[in-house]
């Protein structure tokens, strides 16, 4: 396995870079993108980096940014979701094997190719070309490594280009020591702290960690982690990713919410997408949480969080049944006299269709149910999310998104169409 | 995503021009100058029959179906490379992109002078012919109210994409 290459490619700023594709003139404006409900925010363009932290709100920040010239934009997944897509599609024309890991990162194979760095260029070229999006690349020997590679790549951008390739000892050393601990992959901020017990501060620490040591403290995981820098492969291109164990569908309303019924559209929403998601990874659940809370910060709001578990009679993925169960559970939660911020649907207990056979006494989900939930899909699939909904989610709901700085979808929406000038 | 077949016979739908700039795609277009169904982008399929059909009697060549054409596959819409994106404004109609017009634009192709480009000058955003005048790139316009435009030393200017066909719908039903 001495010559195992795996590449990480990682977009860069990657939501802030999709606006840019669209909007030439921004191209040395700074930007940042904003959360759901234009709350904080969660992108920078490079250059707005030094003006706005991550995660700052943005009722916060408004200052700044007019003083700075940066530009806001409202969270645009429709186009960040499309031109994801794109990107992956032009890497995985050129590799041998892909992992898409995140909406902005792939691991890529590049084991056997004769110069991996001539192919990295190449990536780069024909990603930027063929979509507008910049990207960095790192390339070592496991996935934990090129992870580490291009945070490198980025932390000394001015003096890799965007690109490191550790294709020998003392590069990777000298990365592993001047690397923190917490820049390695699958390492949060909780583990920092229990690794600094331990005087394990950078990933050279880490590294030479002993194994037995860190399984026995820690966890498996980290142990893996340790050895993927030492340069031993651990962790495989995954291209088929499991299925997920919940579902989760959580977002907070455009404004609070007094009243039971506005609340119930919403959960009959958030509903909606999650079964979404349980059919698209073909599950059925059989436990669903909903819970509501208030605002949590103002101090001068009565706060108040609470949740049920709701247990369905069969496991399903029919959103029509998971409504009515989730709907009963926020009766059994509900309070009057709260402004309620946000609520969270979590689809539970999930297995995969035929991986129990029941009993002669287990009820089962009836076919006809199936069939409904396939044409419902394909009809959304077709004619877009909505088309066909239950009748308790409005067309346009009181409590929908605030999203006042969203681009258009220029991709997705034939009312969206990138318009550009015949003069 | 779930394909529908389209059972009308392909000229009843004819509402929609096309224009093709490639060499090759004109000479294809010219020979059956068919004009054919719904809009780009669409995931509609028509059947393509090689035959004409007798009213009231069946054919034995209808079991001969050929495959079905495809706008999509004709413009590459699927590619990750290309885009749709919609004119604005008069400057290009002398080769056919009128107002609102859609534009196929390829981000893949190397611009090369001749060919209808989305170019970025100066960070605006524009359609043009790419030509070069000696040794100077110029963008020109298909409408004489609007004079060239010479690519100066200072300017920045970036080819976005390049337009490889256009399609209008005309009023109808």
């Amino acid at each position: 396995m001495a010559d195992r290459a795996i590449a990480l490619v990682d977009c860069n700023s990657f939501y802030a870079s999709c606006e840019r594709v669209f909007r030439p003139d921004l191209k040395k404006v700074p930007i940042v993108v904003l959360s759901n409900n234009d709350g904080c925010v969660i992108a920078r363009s490079a250059d707005s980096k030094p003006f706005v932290k991550m995660g700052e709100p943005y009722h916060k920040i408004k200052d700044v940014l007019r003083r700075h010239g940066i530009v806001a934009f409202s969270s645009n997944y429709a186009l960040y979701g499309d031109m994801s897509q794109r990107v992956m599609t032009v890497i995985e024309s050129l590799v041998p094997a892909l992992e898409v890991y995140s909406i902005d990162e792939a691991f890529a194979e590049l084991t056997g190719i004769s110069d991996p760095e001539q192919l990295a260029r190449q990536i780069r070229t024909q990603v930027l070309k063929q979509t507008g999006i910049p990207t960095g690349i790192g390339i070592a020997p496991t996935k934990t490594l090129a992870k580490l590679a291009n945070a490198g790549a980025k932390r000394w951008q001015a003096h890799t280009g965007g690109g490191v390739h550790l294709d020998s000892d003392h590069k990777r050393d000298w990365l592993l020591k001047h690397m923190p601990v917490d820049e390695v992959w699958g390492v949060g901020r909780r583990m920092k702290e229990h690794l600094a017990l331990a005087g394990i501060k950078t990933a050279w620490d880490l590294a030479q960690a002993d194994a037995w040591t860190l399984r026995k403290r820690h966890s498996v995981v980290i142990e893996k982690t340790a050895r993927e820098l030492r340069g031993v492969p651990c962790l495989e291109l995954e291209d088929d990713p499991a299925p997920k164990q919940e579902i989760c569908s959580s977002r907070a309303f455009g404004q609070r919410l007094q009243e039971k019924e506005p609340i119930r559209e919403a959960v009959a929403a958030y509903v909606a997408r999650a079964c979404e998601k349980l059919r698209a990874q073909n599950s059925l659940c059989k436990k669903v949480r909903i819970s509501i809370r208030t605002g949590m910060f103002n101090p001068n709001e009565a706060k108040v969080a609470r949740g049920v578990i709701c247990e369905l009679q069969f496991p399903t993925d029919d959103t029509r049944l998971i409504i009515k169960a989730a709907s009963k559970g926020l009766d059994a939660i509900y309070r009057t006299g709260y402004a309620y911020a946000k609520a969270e649907i979590l689809l539970m207990d999930l297995r995969q269709r035929g991986e129990f056979t029941g009993d002669l006494f287990t009820r089962e989900q009836p076919e006809s149910v199936n069939r409904v939930m396939g044409v419902l899909d394909e009809i959304n699939a077709r004619w877009g999310k909505g088309t066909l909904r239950p009748a308790r989610i409005p067309v346009t709901p009181g409590w929908g998104m605030r999203r006042e700085l969203l681009s258009p979808r220029y991709t997705t929406d034939w009312n969206g169409l990138w318009k550009v000038a015949c003069r | 995503m779930a394909k529908y077949r389209n059972k009308c016979r392909p000229t009843e739908d004819a509402n929609i021009a096309m224009r093709i700039q490639s060499r090759q795609r004109v000479t294809l277009m010219s020979s059956n100058a068919v004009i054919i169904g719904p809009l780009i982008g669409s995931a509609i399929e028509l059947p393509f029959y090689t035959c004409r059909v007798p009213a009231g009697f069946p054919s034995p060549a209808l079991d001969h179906m050929d495959q079905s054409l495809s706008l999509d596959e004709l413009m590459d819409v699927d590619a990750p490379h290309t885009y749709l994106v919609q004119a604005s404004g008069d400057s290009m109609i002398g080769v056919g992109i009128f107002d609102d017009d859609l534009m196929v634009v390829n981000r893949k192709l190397d611009a090369a002078p001749g060919h209808i480009i989305i170019a970025a000058l100066n960070g605006d955003p524009c359609v043009k012919r790419l030509a070069k005048r000696g040794e100077q790139f110029v963008l020109e316009s298909e409408n004489p109210r609007y004079p060239p435009r010479y690519i100066m030393e200072g300017d920045e200017f970036e080819v976005w994409g390049v337009v490889i066909g256009s399609l209008r719908r005309f009023p109808h039903g």
